[in-house]
């Protein structure tokens, strides 16, 4: 059943995409790793964490896509499950540096010890398993978004309002996580990291590999999402975007299936924080920042929602953009640069990049087959 | 014996108000399985509002809704009541835009609804059946495969009466199935929802009182959120009480 599934899913735009995703986890580690530094096709590994973490971005506007392009909840809070992810693969990473810290505490964190703490905090026990780490992962933002939208869902809040909590949810924890006592790291957050199962995060070897396994991350997210859109709950969630009281009238209930969809998309931004944090090499409470989720919704937008690939693609280009723009000399303009895209792409592009390429296929092919009709008609003896 | 023994639908005393105004004034009706019934009346005479207490959308101030002559409706939500088998067509045609029109009908037909349920599930050969019977009564067979935001204005009726059916409900609750349509569209969906009778009991909500003539069905008006008269079409059209309401003092 569940391959019968994964065939239908498939069409030729997500056959590419997924082409494209494997041939860059297995190029780009071949072009840092075995081309020598010398010849130009040499890839430097600062450029490889860079690209690691635009794909973890592009998992996370993945799931971003599932909620709002193909059920209509507008989420302006995903970073904040994006940040919990990454806060419980920190939490794993702090654990690891044992004696190597400033302090040489064998147990403490260092910022612990600084803050003059005598025992590790209960919520911290555990996190020296790797399993129970990526446990949370998934968990934390998964239980978050779960009794989020038990309430949300079932007091029917939906459209704008729903999109305001959301932001009200993810400043909150930024207050929350910026405070000392809240046991993460207070404004520096966690960092210094050594070890990730055992290797060096720093290593050029682990740093590829870290960036192969993003890319695994997104195909299977990409997967994931493609079975459930192309399945008859797909069509529910469309559905529901479509027009929500018909479907409640049909007899579908309406909040289980928003519910579902919310917390499984929380549960993938978490795995893409986690990624992201051993690769960028710090999480501390800015990714909790209201203006995060909301970029994160400029990325989709930009790539085209309800399209998954274009998504992915949005993330990448608008990160890229932001790289390239960030690093030269029109740096203090990035953020009106930012905001034009995104009421360019909203005036001129309303499907996005790749929701336009779909509609531009779809209408060819209206046209052909019209074509061919005529074509018919005109080869039809006349009466 | 309890009143709404043996009854499909039975109102008693229903009023709701809105910020004072009361859309439903101590309404009271009993439908029969197997009846149609077309209501007619005025603007804000309480036809909607009626239907969405009857569909679980609004809650009554007072008054009971017993269904099938013993389940109270006034606890329950959308979702319950529509899976106790009533089905409701919007006065404003709403299908959805982006399924085609056969994806329209697959979400409607009868099925377990829930999530998890949903995730694994396709048409068996017996709801494909269905659904092309169903194409065939509302005469979408030839745009089965055509997106339904594409399709006229008469055609999301039809539609969405198609997905009524796809439903299988006890009860179809259809408001202003013509408004919009030409005249013979009108007179086609006449003839279809006699054809539905057959097996479903309907209540219409109409405004063409030509419409309600072809249907040649017991009417009942109402008025400021109670029933002024009740009868045949011509009985009430001759309503001294009807015609002022109509036509204004």
């Amino acid at each position: 059943m569940s391959s019968h599934l994964l065939v239908r899913s498939l069409d030729r735009g997500a056959a590419i995409f997924l082409v494209v995703v494997a041939a860059a986890a297995l190029l780009v580690p071949v072009f840092n790793l075995v081309v020598p530094p010398t010849a130009s096709l040499h890839l430097p590994t600062y450029v490889v964490a860079l690209f690691g973490k635009y794909v973890c971005y592009a998992i996370l506007a993945l799931s971003i896509d599932l909620i709002w392009g193909y059920c209509g909840i507008l989420s302006l809070g995903h970073g904040a499950f994006f940040a919990l992810g990454g806060y419980a693969m920190g939490m794993y990473l702090m654990r690891q540096i044992g004696t190597r810290g400033v302090y040489a505490n064998p147990i403490l964190p260092d910022f612990m010890v600084f803050l003059n703490w005598k025992e590790l905090p209960v919520y911290w026990y555990g996190f020296q398993h790797f399993p129970y780490a990526a446990l949370m992962v998934v968990l934390a933002p998964g239980v978050l978004a779960f009794v989020f939208g038990w309430f949300a869902f079932r007091s029917r809040v939906t459209g704008v309002y729903l999109s305001i909590i959301t932001q009200a949810m993810t400043y909150a924890l930024m207050l929350g996580f910026f405070r000392n006592n809240f046991g993460f790291g207070g404004n520096n957050g966690l960092t210094d990291f050594k070890d990730f199962l055992g290797f060096n995060v720093q290593a050029e070897t682990t740093r590829n590999v870290l960036f192969s396994l993003s890319c695994v991350a997104l195909m299977l997210g990409f997967l994931v999402c493609r079975g459930i859109v192309a399945s008859k709950l797909g069509k529910v969630l469309i559905a529901i975007r479509d027009a929500e009281a018909r479907t409640r009238f049909l007899g579908y209930r309406v909040e289980s299936y928003k519910l579902f969809v919310f917390t499984l998309s929380a549960c993938m931004a978490g795995i893409a924080g986690a990624l992201y944090v051993p690769q960028v090499g710090i999480i501390n409470p800015s990714e909790f920042a209201p203006g995060n989720s909301i970029e994160a919704v400029i990325w989709v937008a930009v790539g085209g929602r309800g399209t998954l690939t274009g998504a992915a693609l949005g993330a990448v280009l608008v990160n890229y953009a932001k790289t390239y723009f960030t690093s030269g000399a029109l740096a203090p303009y990035w953020l009106f640069m930012l905001g034009s895209l995104f009421i360019g792409v909203t005036l001129f592009l309303p499907r996005g990049v790749v929701g336009t390429l779909h509609h531009w296929t779809a209408l060819r092919r209206v046209k052909l087959s019209a074509a061919a009709e005529d074509g018919v008609a005109a080869a039809l003896p006349a009466e | 014996m309890e009143p709404f023994e043996g009854t499909l639908l039975y109102l008693e005393g229903v009023t709701v108000s809105f910020d004072g105004f009361r859309a439903l004034n101590n309404l009271s009706f009993a439908i029969k399985p197997g009846e149609m019934r077309a209501i007619i009346g005025p603007n804000g005479a309480g036809k909607t509002t009626m239907m969405d207490v009857i569909t679980g959308k609004t809650r009554p101030d007072a008054g009971a809704v017993i269904f099938n002559g013993r389940y109270s409706l006034l606890r329950r939500d959308e979702t319950e009541i529509a899976e106790m088998g009533i089905g409701r067509k919007f006065q404003k045609p709403t299908v959805f835009d982006s399924h085609s029109v056969f994806d329209n009908l697959a979400l409607a037909v009868k099925a377990d609804r829930r999530a998890r349920k949903t995730l694994w599930r396709r048409e068996t050969p017996a709801e494909h059946g269905r659904i092309d019977e169903i194409l065939k009564t509302i005469r979408l067979t030839a745009v089965q495969n055509r997106l339904a935001g594409s399709l006229s204005h008469g055609q999301k009726q039809w539609l969405e009466i198609g997905m009524l059916l796809a439903q299988d409900p006890k009860l179809l609750l259809v408001d202003e199935p013509v408004a919009g349509m030409t005249d013979a569209e009108t007179g086609q969906t006449a003839e279809l929802l006699k054809e539905i009778n057959r097996e479903h009991t309907i209540v219409v909500v109409e405004h063409d009182m030509t419409f309600v003539r072809d249907l040649g069905v017991p009417v009942m008006c109402l008025h400021e959120g109670s029933v002024l008269a009740e009868g045949t079409i011509d009985q009430v059209s001759q309503n001294e009480r009807v015609v002022e309401v109509y036509l204004g003092r």
